[in-house]
């Protein structure tokens, strides 16, 4: 075993460095350059020249978001939903941990522990949306289609724990009971045709 | 042995005479797929997966002996075929729960499944049920299962509890059309793992053995599973800490698995710990006992001065072997610096142990290491509850005996089920408490050449032998002739007439006969049976390495320097390769750094044992230190070995270390004090850093650095003093831990859950009026405790055993020094 790791014992470094970044102007003269060559470039009127030109043709493609919003694709990847079961209404989730695992901002943590029944149950799981880069790898590695993307966008809220709460990404029960949950249809979802792929095992029954 | 040379895939690969050949070619980083083997075990030949060619003729790898110019193919078309059908048995009705399973990724069956390419499934078989067990601190899920007997190996040939055995499984039989079309190999394995799933062999649903665990971490998929680990983390999750176990001086490789607490608490927690189990096992302590670190420690100023101060004005300072050996060298240091007084009663008795037997043997430590025991034929052991004073001297003890065919001898006043069970070649001496120094004499007078023995000691030993009469009744067999009278045709006549004819057969016969025999009284000093010679002379067949493993009793006997001077002959003029146990974790270490005092005398301060002031890493002191497993440091084991260890789980407080510093030391770490150990002891000039921990592929131990055994100027004086008739009689009562417990660390711990009391044998229960759960009150000359009897099923006899672990019982203070005391022991 590698010792290297145990060897550093300076507990303040960590995998940072810094970022080579010009310096700062400190006398008024190189202050008032500075905002010289950024008020002035060319950008600032292409900018107002496309606003001039769509306001004078009157052909406006803009959605009147949010009153307006555009439908999205079955394979968007929005904020995270946790499915449940079709025949019991239970959560799909096992808590293998691979979302924890394949998770490349290292955003998703579960707990996990025995339940009464001897299964292993998910005590606790978060996604951290903060850091949360939508990639859908999750979604993709999830054995038993249980995390998936949903379609809700709009991340706005007075409460952020309100998108990463266990509870609230759950299908909710009514929704079920309606049979209304939706299937997720990106990557992780199960490909038509599967069946005809699959071997099948001989067995004696 | 000899050196040879094999062919391994056209390597030349050099290796000994009669070495398997798997363990060949694992030492050379050749990959031969293998479950079942457990290096140190003896092979099981259940999984079959290990076939090669040798020579053109297809073996087994872990069975197959080495010889010179053997040619050894690891795969042929033939045996890849055999291979995949294997893993395709393996794979039928293997449930899928691979999500969920505590295995986590960790699987044999995975990896081989994997390299075996098996993506589909040729064979079929009905289940049966196989519902899942809860053995206690152990779960078993049979589904699992692949029966690959390591549990069973690894708890027979290593561990020696014999607790688990293959049971009849109910299944249907094969399909005949298999055995017509499968490879043969895989076909005789499928047959047999068909018919069995792994049981207890005590005939109950709960498991009741020394609790090592051992089983659950050779497992190579999930379905042997400690208790408390089950589906709270997955392996991958887990972080690997390079460590050295802190309870008992055999210095185990550990590594501790740390993660995150829980989503809300990010602190490091030891979610288990796990060993290279092919060349170290464990004990429950060792593997169950992590969690006794000092938590939530802060740095306070205010105790930390007031300790400062303490140091400034103490007299003395008292602690005990749980600690490195960088902080013992702190304490030697201070010492020096301050005038301390050190005192650590039981590495005191060591330390004047190790220097009366240096005096005789000319070194400053003793020869062998438990790795030889493993490789030995005949241990003895005297002095030492082996299976609690150091688990792994019982393993070695174990493994020598059920892989080398070996046999063993154990001196010991307390009767030992769990010795008594390790086999049939052990033989088992109760003699009463203080007669330790007859065990040694009979142990010379046995082994010892008399002829280059010290005259003196010859006689001595002569005069314990005489010749006597006895009448030995012995069945032979005689011829007897008698006259049988025979109906015969008479050949002239051709009539039958009788005929009388003369017969002989042989009629067993039972004669008195006398005989004279030698009469050794030591035997009869030390309570041995009648049939200890004739036992002795069986198991000492074909036995070409001797080994002696003695205790702390031998250390805190009254006579211990005669004592040591004994062994220190024993180990001269017998075949005996000696092996010291030292009572505590770092015992030896201690005695090597520091020079220790015998009376504490005036304001004294204790690190890890109550004092004016208390400085503790169990959190009950004046000051806060870290545990064992919060440090980074040395400790030194029994086999002689520096072992490192590192910090698994954070500590905020003060250390050792600060203290040193506010006292005029310089040091930015304690282990800028490794480089520093006295190499006048032993020890090396070595950085801490530099100080491997691994193993090697072949088991090569690749940790720290053995201790040098030092030459020091021996007197030639061997004379022994003969041993007196003292011994304890009555109602004696002994210090000595239960199984899994040590000191007050382990007792901290969560899941080692021993009760603490009075120990007593089910036997001793039932003969007397005491129950368990009874109070009673333990009175010797010393002194005197009172506490709940606990019913003990691993010991038995009539030996009370009362614990050291719990300090709140202060069970030393019943003692003068030697372990064993008469007691008045009366229900409250």
């Amino acid at each position: 075993m590698k010792m290297e790791a145990f060897n550093n014992r300076n507990v303040t470094e960590g995998d940072y460095y810094l970022v080579d970044i010009e310096d700062y102007p400190t006398d008024g003269w190189g202050k008032f350059k500075r905002v010289v060559k950024r008020s002035f470039r060319g950008e600032l009127f292409v900018g107002l020249w496309v606003v001039l030109r769509e306001m004078i043709r009157f052909d406006i493609h803009t959605i009147q978001y949010p009153q307006e919003k555009m439908p999205i694709g079955p394979r968007y990847r929005a904020i995270h939903e946790m499915k449940r079961l079709w025949e019991s209404d239970t959560e799909r989730c096992i808590g293998c941990g691979l979302c924890e695992k394949i998770c490349i901002s290292d955003c998703i943590r579960m707990d996990t522990r025995i339940d009464e029944e001897s299964r292993k149950e998910v005590s606790e799981y978060t996604i951290n949306l903060g850091r949360c880069i939508f990639c859908g790898y999750c979604a993709e590695v999830c054995p038993e289609l249980a995390i998936t993307h949903g379609g809700n966008y709009e991340n706005a809220s007075d409460q952020r724990e309100h998108f990463v709460d266990y509870e609230y990404m759950l299908t909710p029960l009514d929704t079920m009971k309606a049979n209304a949950q939706k299937e997720f249809e990106g990557f992780g979802a199960i490909t038509p045709h599967e069946d005809e792929r699959v071997k099948k095992t001989p067995l004696s029954y | 042995m000899s050196k040879i040379v094999i062919n391994i895939d056209g390597r030349e690969v050099e290796t000994q005479e009669g070495e398997y050949l798997l363990n060949a070619a694992r030492a050379n980083d050749i990959f031969i797929p293998a479950i079942c083997y457990l290096t140190r075990c003896s092979p099981t030949l259940a999984c079959r997966i290990c076939l090669v060619e040798a020579d053109g003729k297809q073996v087994y790898a872990c069975n197959a002996k080495a010889k010179d110019g053997m040619n050894i193919t690891t795969t042929t078309e033939n045996i890849e075929k055999e291979r995949r059908a294997i893993m395709e048995v393996y794979d039928v009705n293997h449930p899928l729960q691979c999500g969920v399973c505590d295995q986590s990724g960790e699987c044999e069956l995975q990896n081989y499944t994997l390299e075996m390419g098996v993506d589909s499934q040729h064979y079929t078989v009905k289940d049966v049920d196989r519902s899942s067990h809860d053995w206690g601190h152990l779960h078993y899920d049979p589904g699992l299962c692949i029966v690959c007997e390591r549990c069973v190996t690894a708890c027979k040939d290593m561990i020696g509890d014999n607790s688990l055995k293959t049971i009849a499984r109910g299944a249907d039989a094969l399909d005949a059309e298999f055995k017509e079309t499968m490879p043969k190999d895989a076909y005789a394995m499928w047959n047999k793992l068909n018919k069995s799933v792994i049981g207890l062999t005590n005939g109950t649903d709960v498991l009741d053995c020394t609790s090592c665990g051992e089983c659950a971490a050779v497992c190579p998929v999930g379905a042997l599973v400690d208790t408390q680990f089950m589906y709270k983390s997955n392996a991958w999750e887990l972080r690997q800490v390079p460590a050295t176990c802190g309870h008992c001086s055999a210095g185990c490789q550990i590594s501790y698995d740390v993660k995150h607490t829980s989503i809300e608490n990010p602190e490091d927690k030891i979610y288990r710990v796990m060993n290279e189990w092919n060349y170290v096992s464990l004990c429950g302590a060792g593997r169950y006992g992590y969690d006794y670190q000092n938590a939530g420690v802060t740095k306070d100023e205010v105790a930390f001065n007031a300790a400062v101060e303490a140091f400034k004005k103490a007299d003395t300072i008292k602690f005990t072997s749980t600690i490195t050996n960088e902080e013992a060298y702190l304490l030697q240091a201070m010492k020096e610096k301050f005038g301390f007084k050190l005192v650590n009663n039981e590495a005191k008795a060591f330390q004047t142990f190790l220097n009366d037997y240096s005096e005789v043997s000319g070194t400053k430590l003793y020869g062998s290491d438990l790795e030889k025991v493993h490789n030995s034929n005949f241990v003895v052991s005297i002095g030492s509850a082996l299976k609690t004073d150091n688990p792994n001297a019982r393993y070695a003890l174990n493994n020598s005996m059920t892989v080398n065919k070996g046999a063993g001898l154990y001196f010991h006043p307390v009767k030992d089920p769990i010795i008594e069970g390790l086999g049939k070649s052990i033989m088992t001496v109760q003699h009463a408490p203080l007669q330790e120094e007859a065990a040694l004499y009979l142990v010379l007078d046995l082994f010892a050449d008399k002829e280059k023995l010290p005259s003196d000691i010859a006689e001595y030993l002569a005069s314990f032998h005489s010749e006597k009469t006895i009448t030995v009744t012995e069945t032979i067999k005689e011829k007897v002739i008698e006259i049988v009278k025979e109906m015969k045709v008479n050949e002239e006549t051709g009539e039958e007439e009788e005929v009388e004819v003369e017969k002989s057969k042989m009629v067993p016969k039972k004669v008195e006969k006398e005989v004279v025999v030698d009469d050794n009284k030591l035997l009869e000093i030390l309570g041995a049976d009648a049939k200890f010679m004739e036992a002795l002379e069986k198991n000492l067949k074909k036995k070409d390495k001797f080994q002696l493993m003695v205790g702390a009793d031998l250390y805190t006997h009254p006579n211990s320097k005669n004592l040591a001077r004994l062994v220190a002959i024993v180990e001269k003029y017998t075949a005996f390769e000696l092996t010291m146990i030292p009572p505590l974790t770092n015992s030896l270490g201690v005695a090597l750094i520091c020079e220790l005092d015998d009376e504490a005398t005036g304001y004294t301060l204790g690190y890890n044992t109550k004092a004016d002031f208390t400085l503790s890493a169990l959190g009950d002191g004046d000051l806060d230190m870290p545990a064992i497993n919060q440090q980074e440091g040395t400790l030194t084991s029994i086999n002689k070995r520096v072992n490192p260890t590192n910090a698994a789980i954070g500590y905020g407080g003060y250390e050792l270390n600060d203290i040193a510093n506010a006292l005029g030391f310089d040091a930015e770490h304690v282990i800028n004090y490794t480089v520093s150990l006295p190499t006048a002891a032993g020890f090396k000039a070595e950085e801490f850093d530099n100080l491997p921990n691994h193993y090697e592929n072949d088991g090569t131990e690749v940790r720290g650095y053995v201790l040098e055994n030092v030459a020091v100027k021996a007197s030639d004086d061997e004379s022994v003093e003969k041993f007196s008739d003292a011994k304890l009689e009555g109602s004696i009562i002994y210090l000595a831990n239960p199984v899994r417990q040590f000191t007050d660390f382990t007792n901290k711990t969560t899941n080692l859950d021993e009760e603490s009391g009075i120990y007593m044998s089910e036997e001793f229960l039932s003969n007397s009026d005491i129950n368990a759960g009874d109070s009673v009150k333990v009175k010797t000359q010393n002194g005197e405790l009172t506490a709940k009897v606990v019913s003990d099923n691993k010991i038995q006899g009539d030996i009370v055993v009362i614990p050291t672990f719990d300090s709140k019982l202060n069970s030393e203070a019943l003692v003068e020094n030697y372990r064993f005391a008469t007691a008045s022991i009366e229900k409250v």
